[in-house]
């Protein structure tokens, strides 16, 4: 799948309410394209509340209903229970796909116990994060995904935790599909979403969504950085499902060893809400704990890639 | 059929012969009968449905409004906890103007813990847009679940239907009821029908921002609905009892009111026990009556200025309570017959936390009313300190002393 071959029609209508340079907006164009017609969309309190247009117009050219915060998988499964229903009773040739778009707040920290409660039910739904990593409707507050150190309103000397990772909680809930995504990458992007279309049960796509305005970057740097995100290790893409995990597009390649990876650096230093990691001195300490747990994960996976293909070696000697 | 159940069964009949297709409900006491007889329904194919277990009232109410705007019959059940934890959805629900039917158990909230009945948890909802129809009997549960799909799905409504009855004397209680036939309730109760849903062909956004021009109107239309409800509630009371059969009052239930000087108004099984209360009061030389309030909202305003116009007093009893003013029917009372001539009209406040409420301390209640030696304002007849209060008490005094407070 090129770019070349994604479906023409668009779903996602021109003269949005989104920023400039917004990744809401672009991850909602992929994933439309890639869902198709067939699809009725319910959109959680976020940025996408308000970018998809105000009353009386939308840039959303799918049945849509708006809901509130806490919601994401609570009316997903009333959503996919209703289609069910008139699947039997013959309204539907075909069960439409339910996807359910909920930001990073709605679904790491106000929506997360409806999301666990649809999972555990394993409800017939897609459930999207686009993680822009704070509440940028709001003006940019901490959520339980903004990274360490981040700068937010409420986090001026930057975030003191780290962030949690919603996408492995979903791994544990042992739903048919979980993938993460970046809008660098949108191939892969439009590969997981067509392959989640045709999956039953929750699945779950968690797109990491640089926020010009809330990580203060230039907004047409907004894909360099989903790119650098995913070259620095800061962000991985990968997808799980039947109990395995496999890492896919620049994640891989910085695995397999074809790739290197470059010093979150680079990724830190391109936005501003890192600023304060370098100006008015380098905070060397930050720096070189966010870089050691980057450097911990990927040595700990480089190795495991080497010994797995160091086995298929021997496995394949006929002296053994 | 007759059978003898529960409140609560009788509730889970009432959806089985509305034809709900999705029922979503998190368990809570005293509801919990409804939800498992309704899932042993489904288990047994009796009723063609999906039950969705899921982990919180606010889930509750919101696959029901997915349900719901996806074009389909849902039913909840919920009480007390249950209904104050969803309370932002029940404003969402009636707000998109999406029709469905849920029963609250009323119950009273904690802390401390009380599982018992009374009926601040539907008054603290009274603003979201709901519907509020309040019963006094089993067989009434039915009625008004079946009646309550089609006032919602009224093409002149469609708001959300709330179907209360009270925790215990009604959930727990068995009572003999008459199952109407399937067919009979299929004449009266038309397949689900909605002003809109998401339609793959007519892809239109629901519930979007909208701005200080256009969202006052959106309120207004609710308004005129709540409005128009009034003519469709005693309509559909009236449908029902020559299609189906069984008739509790339309919006207000009135007793031995035709030649009353006096009359009692209360709502639920307080108004079963004010029965007694007028009967005895009649004896007494009293010629006095009940107004019963089936529809809470819309409030039965002409209804009660008629009813209440020739009187010379009124004694309205709340199980709940407005902090900081007094209770909330009987504040609404006053302002519905404001200007209109009409009774003294004085309020009490009692029976809450399943406090029981009997007849007698109604009668003396209404008859130092009647005499005109009831103060004005809240009324809490049955307030007084008990041992268990004396005993906290003397505690916290020592407690008290030692943290210096005077």
């Amino acid at each position: 799948m090129r770019l070349r071959d994604f479906p023409a029609e668009e779903l996602f209508l021109q003269g949005s309410a989104a920023c400039q340079g917004c990744p809401g907006s672009a991850a909602l164009r992929v994933a439309f394209k890639a869902l198709g017609r067939n699809t009725v969309l319910c959109v959680i309190a976020s940025c996408t509340s308000v970018l998809q247009s105000p009353y009386p117009v939308s840039a959303l050219n799918l049945p849509t209903l708006n809901m509130a915060f806490a919601t994401g998988g609570a009316v997903g499964s009333g959503m996919t229970a209703a289609a069910e229903r008139l699947v039997a009773r013959g309204e539907f040739e075909e069960k439409p796909t339910i996807l359910v778009w909920a930001g990073d707040g709605g679904t790491y920290d106000i929506g997360i116990q409806a999301l666990s409660g649809a999972a555990e039910r394993n409800a017939d739904f897609i459930y999207v994060c686009y993680n822009n990593e704070a509440y940028s409707n709001t003006g940019t507050q901490r959520s339980g995904a903004t990274p360490y150190a981040a700068w937010t309103t409420n986090t001026t000397k930057g975030k003191e935790e780290w962030r949690k990772d919603v996408a492995q909680i979903m791994v544990a809930h042992g739903i048919p599909y979980v993938a993460t995504a970046s809008l660098a990458y949108p191939t892969d992007m439009f590969r997981k979403f067509a392959k989640a279309r045709e999956i039953r049960g929750t699945r779950y796509i968690e797109i990491q969504a640089p926020c010009p305005p809330g990580w203060k970057f230039p907004s047409s740097h907004t894909v360099k950085i989903a790119r650098l995100a995913v070259q620095t290790g800061m962000w991985m893409l990968y997808e799980h499902e039947n109990g395995r995990t496999t890492y896919t597009a620049g994640t891989q390649r910085i695995i397999q060893g074809q790739a290197k990876l470059l010093p979150v650096e680079e990724y830190l230093q391109a936005q501003g809400r890192f600023r304060h990691l370098f100006h008015p001195e380098r905070d060397e300490e930050r720096i070189a704990a966010i870089q050691k747990r980057i450097s911990d994960v990927f040595e700990t996976l480089q190795f495991t890639h080497k010994m797995k293909e160091h086995l298929m070696d021997i496995e394949i000697s006929p002296r053994l | 059929m007759r059978l003898v159940e529960t409140g609560n069964h009788v509730a889970a009949w009432g959806a089985r012969l509305s034809r709900v297709e999705v029922v979503s409900a998190y368990p809570i006491t005293p509801q919990t009968q409804v939800i498992e007889e309704i899932s042993r329904f489904i288990d047994e194919g009796e009723m063609e449905c999906e039950y969705i277990p899921v982990e919180s009232e606010h889930s509750a109410m919101a696959a029901m409004i997915g349900a719901a705007a996806m074009g389909v019959r849902a039913f909840s059940a919920t009480s007390a906890h249950g209904l104050a934890y969803m309370h932002e959805l029940l404003h969402w629900a009636a707000a998109v103007r999406l029709p469905m039917v849920m029963v609250n158990v009323n119950r009273a909230l904690g802390p401390g813990w009380n599982i018992w009945c009374d009926h601040q948890d539907t008054m603290a909802a009274r603003d979201t847009g709901w519907i509020q129809l309040y019963c006094a009997d089993h067989q009434e549960i039915l009625d008004t679940v079946i009646q309550a799909y089609r006032i919602s799905e009224d093409p002149r409504v469609i708001l959300p239907v709330m179907v209360c009855y009270d925790a215990f004397v009604m959930s727990h209680t068995y009572m003999q009821v008459d199952i109407p036939e399937q067919e009979a309730v299929d004449r009266f109760l038309p397949p689900f029908r909605s002003l809109w849903k998401l339609d793959l062909e007519y892809p239109f956004t629901h519930g979007s921002v909208i701005y200080p021009d256009d969202y006052e109107e959106v309120r207004f239309s609710m308004q005129q609905a709540m409005d128009n409800a009034r003519r469709v509630i005693a309509e559909a009371a009236r449908e029902y009892r020559d299609v189906v059969g069984g008739y509790h009052g339309e919006l207000v239930d009135a007793y031995r009111m035709e030649d009353a000087e006096y009359a009692l108004l209360a709502m639920g099984t307080v108004a079963s026990e004010c029965r007694v209360a007028v009967d005895e009061l009649r004896e007494s030389g009293y010629p006095c009556g009940l107004v019963r309030i089936r529809s809470y909202r819309p409030f039965p305003v002409a209804e009660l200025r008629e009813l209440l116009a020739p009187l010379r007093v009124a004694l309205v009893i709340d199980r709940a309570v407005s902090f900081g003013l007094e209770g909330p029917l009987f504040s609404e009372v006053k302002a519905a017959v404001y200007g209109n001539g009409g009774p003294s009209i004085h309020g009490m406040v009692t029976g809450l936390g399943g406090r029981d409420v009997p007849y007698d301390l109604i009668v003396d209640n209404a008859v130092a009313a009647f005499k005109g030696k009831l103060l004005p304002g809240s009324h809490w007849p049955a307030v007084r300190l008990n041992d268990h209060h004396r005993l906290v008490k003397r505690s916290l005094e020592e407690y008290w002393k030692k943290e210096g407070v005077r």
